[in-house]
């Protein structure tokens, strides 16, 4: 799975960590209808977390459209909680 | 697929799509995608080129503001030196705000040179993207039956228009960003020039809108112990000044 961090690069996720991905992003947007914009703010630090950890850096010699790109690390609460409604940004 | 991948991903495959429809013939169409590319990444420079130029602004702005505190300062200090403490009360309300201000410009300002440090990164990736493209076009021209090359153009056309989209996208939100902090210095100057003291007899105690909105940031208390500690100074030491001009008009 290819995943992108907006505003930085691309990353190659092993199939494990996807599924993991996935679960963090259900959790994300459960927590933006709620409102709850600290546990939202964990949810998504942990998402960025796992891509930059797990993740290997995509070479630039590679040409990959990604299967997600996770919304610019220092976007307001407001602005990425548009993007965590419906079913996410890993449509299940 | 909601969200920024969703709308991203739309926007880039109707312009790619687009791309690829043009000629009928694969190699025509990677000629053009390459050209494309290699355009585009023109206007990517000048995006990053902008961002430095607005960026070098806003310090210069910051500088500004920077002088301003110490122009106030010295204000109030004249003020209270001719006893006139309503005007040094308002000349340090003014203080107050502008080095709040200030502080939060610098951070922002911080902010800003990291970023374009990584727009300049992005910048780099991207064209190795499109040397990775011009390589690929050549491989797929030679290699491939025109139903699998349009298979290949399209994930590589894809791959690059993703990261040049993306890009573009962060220059934007910088671009954005400094619009945003250029306007609220610039209101913290356009209120240090509402409260300048050039003349200190021009300006009464009574309150103009400025100082209801000063009071209402609540610089009160900051203000108190400033002119509290002006005050003990001037007592000591810089109180002699009045009492001098004083004694040259006595002295006969």
């Amino acid at each position: 799975m290819i995943v992108r961090i907006s505003g930085e690069g691309q990353y190659r996720l092993p199939d494990s960590d996807a599924e993991r991905l996935n679960e963090l992003d259900n959790r994300a947007v459960s927590a933006v209808e709620q409102g709850d914009e600290t546990g939202f703010g964990e949810l998504w630090a942990q998402m960025l977390a796992l891509v930059e950890t797990d993740g290997e850096a995509v070479g630039d010699d590679e040409l990959l459209p990604s299967d997600v790109i996770l919304p610019p690390r220092d976007s307001s609460f407001a602005e990425a909680a548009g993007e965590f409604t419906g079913e996410g940004l890993i449509p299940d | 697929m909601a969200g920024l991948g969703g709308r991203m991903s739309t926007v880039m495959k109707s312009k790619i799509s687009k791309l690829l429809d043009r000629a009928e013939d694969p190699s025509e169409t990677l000629d053009y995608g390459y050209q494309k590319q290699v355009e585009l990444l023109q206007n990517v420079k000048k995006g990053i080129a902008d961002v430095t130029t607005s960026k070098k602004r806003l310090q210069m702005q910051s500088q500004k503001i920077e002088q301003s505190v110490v122009k106030l300062d010295t204000q109030a200090r004249q003020a209270l030196a001719q006893g006139r403490e309503d005007l040094a009360r308002a000349a340090l309300e003014r203080k107050t705000v502008a080095q709040t201000e200030l502080q939060s410009l610098d951070t922002k300002i911080q902010q800003l040179v990291q970023q374009q440090e990584q727009l300049t990164q992005n910048e780099k990736k991207l064209r190795g993207k499109i040397e990775a493209f011009r390589t690929k076009k050549e491989v797929i021209k030679a290699q491939y039956s025109a139903a699998e090359a349009q298979v290949k153009i399209s994930e590589a056309a894809n791959g690059v228009g993703e990261e040049m989209a993306d890009l573009g996208l962060a220059i934007q939100r910088a671009e954005d960003k400094t619009e945003e902090m250029r306007a609220r210095a610039g209101a913290v100057e356009e209120l240090e020039a509402a409260g300048t003291f050039d003349d200190l007899t021009q300006l009464g105690g009574g309150q103009d809108d400025i100082d209801r909105e000063l009071a209402q940031l609540g610089a009160g208390a900051q203000v108190d112990d400033e002119l509290a500690a002006m005050k003990a100074e001037l007592g000591s030491g810089g109180g002699e000044s009045p009492q001098q001009l004083g004694n040259g008009e006595d002295g006969k």
